[in-house]
């Protein structure tokens, strides 16, 4: 497969960042209350994405490796601005809607993440296509969300009406309780039909399932902790089954000297 | 009296994780203990307090007077990025037992939306300076209080058995639902 293929492949499906790493889940919760405002956030989040991780990958040798993070921030941030006056200017009904999240997308893990982790190692045409499956992986997340909550929120889906007159809508699922439950239910099938998941991976007693592969090296500080001691503990009973083992093979052979030197008295 | 209710509503009605969203990640992450939620909990209430603090002062003083608004997510996460820093290396000067303590969780609070978000509501709302700093205490209480209840029905349900799909973030997020729909209960509080 082809590379530009394979990155928006891989942020659609393989790594998708809300349902496989679970990555930005303050706006996927948030945001998802009608699904043309999870659509409105997925895209410009997409946008921020593809043009943070071009900068961010056109000038990934001149950023020094001592500064690179708050590199990244004014880059990101720059960029949410102009995002920010785009929409205010253009679709003002859904900045509106969206309010203080969208300068919230400055912080969004996905974005800084995917700089750590695959704009600032890669030249630039890759990297514009990771953004692009990244961003579209987000988007049909956070669409699929809203669209579930709208639904059976308010029987409508993109604002037509859809379930019948005789429904009536579970409206909790529209506030922000409705929101953990249906990611809980969510997850839960995920778990259920053993789809790949930052949750059902070995070693899920970590945040992140310890899946060091997909993960950003940020924001998981106590997980790399956590990672650090069972590895210790691990080394440690390791050391104490040889100890144990050598204890138990020169008791062994001590024995058999002994017997030997028995035998040889006889 | 009114100051106290703007931190009773930041903390209880409107509580930042519960019904806003803001610091999930560290919510459904540092939970496992109380201990070490209460000290992200403690980190954070310090952060977030100061930062509301200086980019209140620094927003009407100087981004308002030069009319340079459009600047302030910019200007905020820089402001907060630093303040992190400074706070990490003063605690590491003058309390060594407390920069121990909270030293893990002081570099995860940059990228916490929790922090930009109560400064740009702040400033949405256009809250003057004391408003602003009693806003960000009552938000961070808030959210010390969450993650500290959460981290205590996780610590909980270690000992339960959880159906077999249900089990790991599921059931966490399950709980969050169960704990939003409580704290919905304070809406008619104000």
């Amino acid at each position: 497969m082809n590379k530009p293929l394979e990155r928006i492949f891989n942020g659609l499906v393989k790594e998708n960042p809300t349902f496989v790493l679970m990555l930005g889940m303050c706006p996927t919760l948030a945001v998802t209350t009608s699904a043309i405002n999870g659509l409105g956030m997925g895209i410009s989040t997409m946008v921020v994405l593809i043009m943070s991780n071009l900068m961010i990958s056109a000038l990934r040798k001149i950023i020094p490796d001592g500064v690179r993070m708050p590199a990244y921030i004014v880059v990101v941030a720059s960029f949410v601005t102009i995002v920010e006056m785009l929409m205010h200017a253009y679709v003002t009904p859904l900045y509106d809607s969206l309010g203080v999240y969208i300068p919230l997308i400055v912080v969004n893990c996905i974005i800084l993440g995917r700089a750590e982790a695959y704009a600032s190692k890669n030249p630039v045409i890759p990297s514009i296509f990771d953004g692009v499956g990244m961003g579209l992986g987000f988007t049909v997340a956070l669409t699929i969300l809203g669209m579930i909550r709208e639904l059976f929120g308010a029987g409508t889906l993109f604002g037509m009406q859809i379930m019948p007159e005789a429904f009536t809508p579970v409206s909790i699922l529209v506030l922000a309780p409705g929101a953990f439950l249906v990611m809980a239910v969510l997850t839960a099938l995920q778990n259920k039909f053993k789809a790949p998941s930052a949750t059902n991976i070995k070693g899920d007693d970590i945040a992140c399932g310890g899946n060091c592969a997909g993960c950003t090296g940020r924001a998981c500080g106590a997980n790399h902790m956590a990672i650090a001691e069972q590895k210790a503990k691990e080394a440690l009973e390791l050391q104490e089954k040889l100890k144990a083992e050598r204890a138990a093979k020169a008791a062994a052979k001590a024995e058999a000297d002994a017997a030997k030197k028995e035998g040889k008295t006889e | 009296m009114s100051l106290i209710l703007v931190i009773i509503t930041a903390a209880l009605v409107d509580n930042v994780v519960l019904s806003q969203f803001y610091g999930l990640c560290p919510f459904l992450g540092v939970s496992k203990q109380v201990k070490t939620a209460a000290g992200m909990g403690a980190a954070i209430i310090f952060v977030v307090t100061v930062s509301s603090a200086i980019c209140s002062i620094l927003y009407d003083l100087v981004l308002v007077t030069f009319d340079l608004t459009y600047l302030k997510t910019i200007v905020f996460i820089i402001i907060i990025a630093a303040l992190v820093q400074l706070v990490e290396m003063v605690l590491k000067k003058v309390s060594r037992p407390l920069y121990v303590a909270l030293g893990v969780y002081l570099p995860l609070i940059t990228t916490n939306c929790c922090v930009l978000g109560t400064v740009l509501t702040n400033v949405q709302k256009e809250a003057d300076f004391i408003t602003s700093v009693c806003t960000g205490l009552g938000a961070s209480l808030g959210f010390t209080l969450s993650i500290v209840l959460m981290a205590g029905v996780r610590e909980k349900l270690a000992h339960n058995n959880v159906t077999k799909s249900f089990q790991g973030m599921p059931v966490v997020l399950l709980s969050a639902c169960l704990m939003a729909i409580a704290f919905y209960g304070f809406k008619s509080l104000v």
